[in-house]
């Protein structure tokens, strides 16, 4: 193994993580959201006024992404904390090792 | 109903992840949950596609990577003229080579030389030249890093295990959402035989960043 291989870990712990990424890059493909604002927005987001400066990491990123989305009026809280729930249902009624989908999921079906 | 993306990824990976046996049903932590639900009403709105999704996973997961600045770095030592192309205008010199691309837009490399080191940080967020070194390591985007690199260098170089002499000068450069910085490290010595394929195998990805060194011949056998 080359040293340079060596030297290149997976850039993901997690694939959310890569999902994350992927999310704010494709927005950024598309002009959504411009580099500068994103530096600001996540910089923000890893100075909280009442807590220490934390680690740019993709925790980080998805709270800057949220941000942006209430920002631009493209996703507000409320609408991504209840899609959040569909999923957890729908993971719940979800046999081990199958696809979670939204539609297995019982309760509120607000997005079919 | 909206399209479903990339459905393998999370299912199967965090499963009991919490130590517990469970007979039925699946699990998501609540930070998986909350990306299922971004990546579900984005592309519901039209706003991300998830063949695009899974070609940017795909492109930063297997394709970029530090061995693109290695190439660069090699190239450098062999060829003087690209070399002052490189230090003189970075993005449309590593475009010889093929890379480019996000985050590096307008790249500027900075040479190392027995005289001065050079430290790369980004003290605002986590600005890294992805095309040519991939995505940033955790410890690159710490709080630690980000603050230290500026006010203790030579402390953090410490830290890396590298230790400059005295004389050396370290500069510290900070990128930017606009500006991203690559070091181009000094040749090693007993390299004179090398090809440039040879070469870049001793090229690293902290001595791109300033916190490490390029590797010696016989160190990357």
């Amino acid at each position: 193994m080359s040293a340079t291989s060596c030297d290149a870990p997976r850039p993901f712990a997690e694939p959310w993580e890569a999902q994350v990424f992927a999310i704010v890059v494709a927005l950024q493909d598309a002009g959504i959201v411009g580099t500068a604002e994103w530096a600001e927005v996540l910089g923000a987001a890893i100075r909280p006024t009442a807590a220490p400066e934390a680690p740019a990491d993709y925790a980080h990123w998805l709270a800057a992404l949220e941000v942006i989305l209430d920002r631009h009026r493209i996703a507000d809280r409320a609408a991504i904390d209840g899609r959040r729930d569909a999923f957890l249902r729908a993971a719940e009624a979800t046999p081990h090792g199958q696809p979670i989908l939204l539609e297995n999921g019982p309760g509120p079906a607000d997005h079919l | 109903m909206p399209a479903e993306p990339d459905q393998d990824s999370i299912v199967g990976h965090d499963h009991d992840h919490d130590g517990h046996d469970h007979d039925h049903g699946s699990t998501l932590s609540p930070i998986e949950a909350r990306v299922r639900a971004l990546e579900s009403l984005l592309i519901e709105k039209g706003y991300v596609q998830p063949a695009a999704l899974d070609a940017l996973i795909e492109r930063y997961e297997h394709q970029v990577g530090p061995h693109n600045g290695a190439r660069v770095v090699a190239r450098a030592w062999v060829d003087p003229s690209f070399r002052a192309r490189l230090l003189a205008d970075g993005t449309p010199a590593i475009a010889e080579l093929g890379i480019g691309g996000r985050g590096g837009e307008h790249m500027v490399v900075v040479e190392n030389t027995p005289e001065t080191h050079n430290l790369v940080v980004c003290t605002l967020c986590s600005c890294y030249p992805w095309p040519v070194l991939g995505l940033p390591p955790v410890w690159y985007k710490a709080p630690a890093y980000r603050a230290r690199a500026v006010l203790d260098p030579r402390g953090v170089l410490a830290d890396f295990g590298l230790r400059l002499p005295d004389t050396t000068r370290i500069t510290v450069w900070d990128s930017t959402a606009e500006t991203r910085f690559m070091v181009l490290p000094m040749r090693p010595a007993g390299t004179d035989g090398l090809d440039e394929a040879a070469l870049a195998a001793l090229v690293t990805r902290d001595s791109m960043i300033g916190t490490g060194l390029p590797l010696s011949p016989g160190d990357a056998a």
